[in-house]
């Protein structure tokens, strides 16, 4: 495997994959079912949560609104405190200014604060090309980077793996660990610190997203739990941050909301351990060069979608994921992006375009439509909504070309397009349903009926709708 | 009351003991159940399945057909929640003004069963009786487009004869997702077989829902391994009488 998703399948497929991957399951199962019930017992504790969401919202929903201004005033605010602002418009621009100041830093390597942002633009594989290293700080970001791996969730990356296979991988790739090392996890972590330690010490540039970026003050927010994020924010010559443009806040005011509604969310915690936030440059503290690139990547395209956008209020949190029961049973790498469970099949789609490439039309089909995730999502992005939204999307796009599904579609919709048409639709259900049934039930049936009868039996249809009772009575 | 029956396309033409037993509670109730006749489909396969456009002209033959109704009834909750939460989307996409405010009127009126009897008809009692063992699963959109809450327990609670005993993790969604069914059948198939693991630790006799589409879907998976446990429409419950 390597860092890229380029030729994914569809979503369907991978899924099926994944399916038989009964450790994967295992290993998810437990992982997700601990921090959904450590949010469960924190959000219990605040008794105006429902409050909160609300105000999560609409300050995101504001900020989006107006977000021609706010970037413009972070922009400002950003440039007065002694940072450089540069605008990026696809992953390719956003690479080559990072690519450039590396260069101009004089450096051939970087340490990585955990970012989405840099693994959405596939930074580190960019820079590899440039013959720039990069090294992930953060501890399941490395194992992944290490097992030459994909993330598969947004806040642990390598939830897919285990203990054991940690250590097999940290065997395997990091230099001077020996067959003593145990799958203790603080061992674990012990191995990870030495390796890191290295680095931080001799790294001259540090690439970092952000979670926030407050526009009245200009100072960008990173909410972490290890503090190897502060590490790499603090010790290097030159910080990177590469950050959304979704990614403001208007004021610390507005911040104050979303800092209560991100680690409960998230960790499941009240608070999170570090909270590092900077404004431009310090004489005498800190990086002495700032540059953030402000990325597009598509999501002015969705900022145009009046229901797609809400997808854009997503604070990375995660906890969509955790309790969305077709993730818990695929993982993430079957949504074929760096953004896999419910917010990835409404936001790929919408930052690559719905017919970009094989898995972005079958991402919002990924779902149920069961609502779990709109039930637990702090700033209320109704995700069911999107998803169905975006399935229109995707039908629409491909109309014109001959489809089996269509034909069906329309054929159903004839004959929904009266009564009188509708008790012919029934009457051939029941001689159907007759034919095909054995001992009072459908079983197995070839075809386009393969997919529903291959581990469902059915009903035999009755003889009597209940119409014909009706009228009968 | 004079109450609209709304069938659904999918309980009409397969489940049709589910509206016989709905007929039946409220009749017993003293309610006038009207059915009218020109009733199809609230187009919730089209519209979840991406086909926005060709769910227009059902929802505006959907209010063409209960626009007289004062309270509509329909035995399932998805397709109650289609019509309330998404008809006026549906309205929206085809840019008729004059189907959009049609819809405003209509869709407030349109009830689930358990939503009717017990916020509407106020009751949870309804003479029912029911001598068996059985587990209710709330299905997604009942649970959390309706809310649903407490209502439909309420009312099973009240059943005489009948052994309710909880579902574990009855919350969680038992896979069946219209058309995710097929398009993602297997994922479809592993929620569903966790689904039938848990409904069988209940040692229920009976698993009971407002959808005969999710039961379909669990029944489907029950039936296929040989198990004994029947699945059952919370109005058939409803409708159980001694004797
Ligand atoms: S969509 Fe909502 S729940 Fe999911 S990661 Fe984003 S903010 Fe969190």
């Amino acid at each position: 495997m390597t860092g890229t998703w380029l030729g994914m399948p569809p979503f369907p497929e991978a899924a099926r994959k994944a399916l038989g991957d009964t450790q994967l399951r295992t290993n998810l199962r437990k992982a997700t079912g601990t921090i959904r019930g450590k949010r469960a017992a924190v959000v219990a504790e605040r008794a105006d949560w429902e409050a909160l969401r609300v105000a999560g919202k609409e300050i995101k929903d504001r900020t989006l609104h107006n977000l021609d201004t706010y970037l413009e005033q972070l922009e400002r605010n950003v440039t007065a405190a002694g940072g450089v602002v540069h605008w990026a418009r696809d992953a390719a621009e956003a690479n080559r200014i990072v690519i450039d100041l590396v260069r101009a830093a004089d450096a051939d390597e970087v340490v990585k604060v955990k970012s989405m942002a840099t693994q959405e633009i596939e930074l580190n594989e960019a820079l590899a090309e440039a013959g720039i290293a990069a090294y992930e700080t953060d501890l399941a970001e490395l194992i992944v980077q290490l097992g030459h791996d994909r993330p598969s969730h947004i806040l642990v990356p390598a939830i897919h793996r285990n203990r054991a296979e940690i250590r097999d991988i940290f065997l395997r790739e990091m230099p001077g660990v020996t067959e003593a090392l145990t799958d203790d996890p603080a061992e674990l972590a012990a191995a990870a610190r030495a390796h890191l330690r290295r680095k931080f010490l001799t790294a001259k540039v540090a690439v970092s997203g952000a979670n926030f970026a407050v526009a009245d003050s200009g100072t960008l927010v990173v909410v972490e739990s290890e503090g190897n994020g502060r590490m790499c924010l603090t010790l290097p010559e030159v910080l990177i941050s590469v950050v959304g443009i979704e990614k403001l806040v208007p004021t610390w005011q507005d911040l104050e909301v979303m800092l209560q509604l991100l680690p409960r969310s998230s960790t499941g915690e009240r608070m999170n351990p570090y909270t590092s936030t900077w404004t431009g440059v310090t004489p005498g503290d800190g990086p002495r060069e700032f540059h953030l690139i402000l990325l597009d990547n598509g999501r002015t395209d969705a900022l145009a979608d009046d229901i797609g956008r809400q997808a854009l209020r997503c604070i990375r949190c995660s906890a969509c994921l955790n309790v969305c029961p077709v993730y818990e049973r695929t993982g993430g790498h079957a949504y074929g992006s760096v953004y896999p469970g419910p917010i990835g099949a409404i936001l790929t789609p919408q930052l690559r375009g719905v017919t970009a490439d094989e898995v972005s039309p079958t991402l919002p089909f990924a779902s149920t439509l069961c609502g779990a995730c709109y039930e637990v999502c702090p700033v209320l992005i109704d995700i069911p909504q999107a998803l169905v939204h975006l399935r229109a999307k995707a039908v629409d796009a491909k109309r014109g070309k001959p489809s089996a599904e269509r034909a069906a579609m329309r054929v159903a919709q004839w004959f929904f397009g009266s009564s009188r048409r509708l008790r012919v639709a029934q009457r051939l259900v029941a001689t159907g349903g007759r034919v095909l049934s054995r001992r009072g039930r459908i079983g197995r049936l070839p075809g386009p009926l393969k997919g529903w009868s291959g581990a469902r039996d059915t009903a035999t249809p009755p003889r009597r709708t209940f119409r014909t009772w009706w009228e009968s009575r | 009351m004079r109450v609209a029956l709304f069938i659904t396309c999918f309980n009409d033409t397969l489940f049709p003991a589910t509206g016989q037993a709905v007929v039946r509670v409220l009749e017993r109730l003293g309610h006038e159940v009207v059915f009218p006749p020109d009733q199809t489909c609230c187009g919730q396969m089209h519209f979840n399945t991406g086909y926005q456009r060709e769910c227009v002209p059902l929802v505006r033959s959907f209010v063409d057909t209960f626009a007289d109704a004062d309270v509509v009834v329909a035995p399932s909750a998805s397709c109650v929640g289609m019509v309330r939460d998404f008809h006026g989307r549906v309205a929206e996409v085809s840019g008729d003004r004059g189907l959009a405010a049609a819809v405003a009127e209509t869709a407030p009126r349109v009830h689930e069963f358990t939503e009717f009897l017990v916020d509407i008809a106020g009751v949870t009692d309804v003479g029912a009786y029911f001598p068996h063992r059985v587990t209710y699963h709330p299905t997604c959109h009942g649970l959390r487009l309706l809310k649903l809450g407490d209502r439909p327990q309420a009312l099973l609670r009240a059943v005489e004869g009948i052994d309710l005993v909880d579902l574990p993790d009855a919350t969680e969604c038992c896979g069946f997702g219209g058309t995710f069914a097929v398009k993602n059948s297997d994922v479809s198939v592993a929620m569903g077989t966790d689904k039938v693991a848990r409904v069988l630790a209940t040692g229920a006799e009976v698993l009971t829902a407002a959808d005969n589409s999710c039961l379909m879907h669990v029944g489907g998976l029950l039936s296929r391994s040989k198990s004994s446990v029947r699945v059952m429409h919370l109005a058939e419950i409803l409708a159980g009488e001694r004797g």
